[in-house]
């Protein structure tokens, strides 16, 4: 049978802010213990609630960046269960009334298509302590460092169909809150985690299957692979006569699968109701006005902008587009160079496999935006061939010049197009050649194809490269054919 | 919608309270006269009526994001009852 | 000294005619030799007071003069104060040392108040007996074989004995005016949001609010003053200005228009009472006020309502006593369930679980509509109830309670009927409108409390009417034997 997949993300961002959702904690990360838990986090007898105007602002300006409807009057809720790093027995999130309503981001897949995926809301949360398993004479240990911290849970409809568009999409969710400065992203900590929900049905059905829910995925390569995991599992589960049960799972990276949580499975009755230490959130118009004056070009606008006046296809325009620091760097490079092709392909081409080979951030590019605008320069005024470009860009990498002209002039790598002199330096080397001259006169139109590479190999090589490659093919027509 | 046993059970597991096994008819019996009293609550027409979370009916107040705690652990962890390490411990959790 | 008002107190401190030092020590020395009758203190913080009366004696001498400065308080043990037990009645708190100060203890100490100790309650403030505390029950001074009302029957007792001129108490139903009530008290429950609920340990946070019980309307007024106030940590604080209490005292009531419920009179009321209360709006008439019947026809609602949304909140907000942070934790738990089960089983008082119960039960899937949703669609009738009552009467006056304080045990077996004596006081912690009650006379040697509720904020006008009459009455100087 042919199976369909569906899937749908909760993806939980942390917020930027200074301090915590309800309570004035710091909320940096990696602090001794317990040291940023205050009343508030601890859930003290007494304490009570006062929300940051900064998490509220934030959730309106993700609402804002996917043309969702701003809950106007939006209300928290306590959700109720006993965990050890929840300290008041309950979370407060929102359930009936979130700040963000219904909305969409257009995500490129890996063909260069467009797709819609439809965001059925985001709301305000708070964030739980954590539980270390490590063996504390036999006890689990508490921290409640990262109780309280603001989160903002973004639901997306069931729109993914499969495990490469659930990775392109929370890409783009991943883009998108860095691009509005409201989360860093950085999910090796924890401040972009993700949940999948996976179900499978037969092609052409209708109806949802069953779905499980796999928590907490911490990666985009993991959201990959546990997908698959559990679209597999799913399937042979179900061609085994077997049913999908309705649950939450675990994946493990370590062992490539997921497995049931158990201690989730218990009957979850969160008996949610209006927080009522807290009141009903009013966002007035003017409030919502001044945050959209502060949204930056967001990158679906700035995919279009690149496609429209660069000319770029939508899938180099996407990869450009997906981080601001990436944009900002290709745009840099484009103004120096006065060429957005040529700008596009170095930065996708030998610039992102130099940082992805050293495991670099743009941020950390050991060549500037500026020397690399400067070396497509040169490019384009003939000084250096594309080839010679990969040797002077591997020589700025290096530190071994400031600019590009510095390196070319060092290393004396200025492309050779005097055509007397090419023309000399091709009579020497079809002389040292003269056997495969004769094969090549003697060959047929096909056959002499493959051997014209023979002769430009060994002219560039005896040019060290620095011969004007349209010149020498020019040439070396002429020469075998006369 | 008189509670059985299993439903007393049933709350008295979500809300973590222990039930002594003698003590589960009395509080079936005591819980059911409560909520016989409740009930007398459906018997009102609240038709288009909207429910009243709060008696004012005002707005939340949003507080500036500024950090004003600063580390307390060693006051806030005199009273807990086992600590180590600067950490709270609880029986092993299994996830 | 201990039979002087706050008022009093205050006026005797100015001209020194006793230290603050000496007020202390006389009411801790009654205090250890009193209350052993009645079990009001569940802490007495000797040193704590002596402290803070030595230091309001040398404010006095370095010229302050404030009307609280130096004056012995209590407060009822679920204000949180620091490093002292705040127990909450409960077992589960009961190796508790807050780690911070309510901000009510915050004000009243920087008012120069001396705290003498915390007062027994209901555990979590959950009765009208004072029958539920860890720390056993609380005997009514007027009669050592009566309760003192519930949930701040420890605040109400220690001032009707004389062991302390005022303290604070919380009212979630009636908590502070039923006591006031049956111990011939007057208190004061304020407009919700007019109290500050930091560091209150919370029962139902949506209708709990902290106040006063005193022995005269201006000694309220005088508590009141310093306790109410806006709070930037209490999210449901209202960000009003503060009436001046104390100035609002000498209205005349000429013009007053006073409304009695009908269904405040109806059966279930102890005549004697009535006839009490009756004989109260005939001395507020003679003071110039008009009186005519109004309607409140929802308030038969109230009990079913609240005995839902005050649970529903509370299961919550008891959620946060699992013996992890703080509080009492069971011995060698077998896994964390275990944990959680047995700290709860074994910290919490029969009534607490109670309530937990059922509220877990309203709040539960498929119940959530039909209970907690339909009590809030019932609180709004209240309320819309007494919007319409208060556009015809500045006022509403009636019985505080349907009978005297009730003998010790007589209802500890049936929750329900216990319920059903807060009748007439619910209904104000659902709208969350003011309520004072005061003594208005006494049936067989018990004391019989009048209610005033009226419009949010109008605090002043309670306590100014409540003032008048005192002023021609004498019932609040009645003072029980022996103490």
């Amino acid at each position: 049978m042919q199976w369909e997949t569906v899937i749908g993300l909760e993806i939980h961002a942390q917020l930027a802010t200074q301090s915590k959702i309800f309570s004035a904690s710091p909320t940096t990360f990696g602090a001794e213990p317990n040291t940023q838990a205050s009343l508030v986090d601890l859930g003290m007898p007494g304490v009570l609630p006062v929300l940051n105007e900064e998490a509220v602002r934030m959730a309106c300006k993700f609402g804002l960046a996917i043309d969702a409807e701003i809950g106007a009057r939006n209300v928290f809720a306590r959700k109720n269960y006993f965990y050890p790093d929840l300290p008041k027995g309950y979370q407060i999130s929102q359930m009936e009334l979130p700040i963000v309503g219904k909305g969409f981001l257009d995500i490129t897949l890996e063909d260069g298509t467009l797709k819609r995926v439809g965001i059925t809301r985001a709301h305000l949360e708070e964030d739980a302590g954590k539980s270390l398993h490590e063996d504390f004479h036999g006890m689990s240990g508490i921290d409640l460092n990262r109780a309280g911290t603001p989160l903002l849970e973004i639901v997306s409809e069931p729109d993914i169909r499969s495990p490469k568009e659930a990775v392109a999409y929370a890409k783009a969710i991943h883009a998108l809150v860095r691009y509005l400065g409201i989360c860093d992203g950085n999910m090796a900590e924890g401040s972009l985690r993700c949940d999948c929900n996976v179900s499978v049905r037969p092609k052409g059905q209708a109806e949802f299957g069953t779905r499980a829910e796999i928590k907490n995925v911490n990666s985009f390569r993991f959201i990959e692979k546990a997908i698959n995991h559990e679209v597999q599992r799913q399937i042979e589960l179900i061609e085994d006569g077997g049913k999908v049960v309705q649950e939450t799972r675990l994946y493990d990276p370590n062992k490539d699968q997921t497995r049931s949580m158990r201690s989730k499975e218990e009957a979850n009755d969160y008996r949610y109701f209006p927080d009522p230490d807290l009141l009903p959130v009013v966002i007035e118009p003017s409030f919502l006005a001044a945050v959209r004056a502060t949204l930056p070009e967001l990158p679906t606008q700035k995919r279009e902008r690149f496609q429209a006046a660069f000319g770029l296809s939508v899938y180099d325009a996407s990869v450009l587009s997906a981080s601001r620091e990436l944009a900002d760097y290709f745009e840099q490079v484009q103004q120096v160079s006065g060429d957005a092709k040529l700008a596009a392909n170095w930065v996708m081409g030998e610039l992102s496999s130099l940082l992805n080979k050293d495991g670099l951030e743009i941020e950390q590019s050991p060549v500037s935006a500026e020397q690399l605008g400067g070396m497509i320069l040169r490019i384009k005024d003939n000084t250096i061939s594309g080839k010679i470009a990969k040797m002077v860009f591997e020589a700025l990498a290096a530190g071994e010049g400031a600019t590009a002209d510095e390196v070319i002039e060092k290393k004396g790598l200025k492309q050779v197009t005097d055509s007397g002199a090419i023309e000399k330096m091709l009579d020497e080397v079809l002389a040292a050649n003269a056997e495969q001259v004769e094969q090549y006169r003697a060959s047929d139109e096909a056959k002499r194809g493959k051997m014209f590479g023979f002769f430009v190999g060994q002219a560039m090589k005896a040019s060290k490269g620095k011969a004007n490659p349209g010149q020498v093919n020019e040439l070396l027509k002429k020469k075998l054919e006369g | 919608m008189a509670l059985e046993r299993s439903d007393v059970e049933k709350i008295a597991h979500l809300a973590r309270l222990g039930l002594d096994e003698a003590d589960i008819p009395r509080t079936t019996e005591t819980l059911n006269s409560i909520l016989g009293l409740v009930d007398r609550m459906q018997a009102v027409d609240t038709d288009g009526i909207e429910p009243l979370a709060h008696p004012l009916e005002a707005t939340q107040r949003l507080r500036a994001d500024v950090v004003g705690e600063s580390n307390r652990r060693d006051a806030y962890q005199a009273i807990a009852p086992a600590v180590a390490e600067g950490l709270y411990l609880v029986p092993k959790v299994i996830e | 000294m201990h039979s002087l008002t706050l008022a009093e107190i205050g006026r005797a401190l100015a001209a020194k005619q006793f230290s603050a030092e000496e007020l202390t020590r006389h009411l801790l020395d009654r205090i250890a030799r009193l209350d052993p009758q009645l079990n009001a203190f569940i802490s007495v913080t000797e040193e704590l007071a002596l402290g803070q009366a030595q230091a309001a004696d040398a404010r006095r001498a370095a010229g302050e003069n404030g009307a609280l400065l130096g004056a012995p308080i209590g407060h009822k043990d679920l204000f949180c104060t620091q490093g002292v037990l705040t127990s909450c009645g409960s077992k589960i708190l009961g190796n508790f040392a807050a780690p911070y100060d309510a901000t009510v203890v915050t004000k009243l100490a920087s008012a120069g108040s001396v705290t003498l100790g915390k007062l027994n309650m209901d555990e979590f403030a959950m009765g009208s007996a004072n029958e539920s505390s860890h720390y056993g029950p609380v005997k009514n001074p007027w009669d050592a074989s009566r309760v003192p009302g519930g949930s701040s029957g420890g605040s109400a007792a220690a001032v009707a004995a004389r062991l302390l001129p005022a303290a604070t108490g919380t009212d979630t139903g009636g908590s502070i005016r039923q006591p006031a009530a049956f111990t011939n008290l007057t208190g004061i429950k304020p407009t919700y949001g007019r109290v500050s609920r930091w560091g209150m340990i919370a029962y139902a946070s949506s209708l709990d609010q902290g106040g006063p019980l005193a022995r005269t309307a201006e000694d309220c007024a005088l508590m009141l003053g310093a306790m109410a106030g806006f709070d930037a940590k209490d999210s449901t604080s209202v960000d009003q200005p503060l009436d001046d209490y104390l100035a609002a005292l000498g209205q005349p009531l000429a013009g007053l228009r006073i409304g009695l419920p009908v269904e405040y009179f109806s059966a279930g009321l102890d005549a004697r009472i009535a006839d009490a209360v009756l004989a109260c709006v005939e001395e507020l008439k003679k003071l110039g006020a008009t009186v005519k019947d109004i309607s409140l026809p929802n308030m038969q609602h109230a009990i079913p309502a609240y005995y839902v949304i005050a649970p529903a909140e509370a299961s919550s907000n008891l959620s946060r006593f699992d013996g992890v942070r703080f509080g009492y934790r069971c011995e060698n738990p077998a896994d964390l369930t275990d944990l959680y089960k047995r700290s709860r089983a074994e910290g919490f008082g029969a009534e607490v679980k109670r309530r937990i119960m059922v509220g877990t039960y309203a709040l539960s899937a498929g119940y959530y509509d039909a209970y907690y949703l339909k009590a809030q669609k019932i609180r709004r009738l209240i309320k819309n109830d007494f919007v319409k009552a208060f556009e015809e009467v500045d006022l509403i006056l009636g019985p505080t309670t349907p009978s005297a304080a009730w003998k010790l045990g007589e209802n500890s077996n049936d929750p329900v009927a216990e319920y059903l004596q807060d009748i007439y006081t619910i209904t104000a912690n659902l709208a969350g409108i003011p309520g004072l009650s005061m003594p208005a006379g006494f049936v067989d040697g018990l004391p019989v409390g009048v209610q005033l509720l009226a419009p949010y904020f109008q605090e002043g006008r309670l306590l100014n009417v409540a003032h008048q009459y005192q002023q021609v009455s004498d019932w609040h100087k009645a003072t029980p034997a022996g103490f």
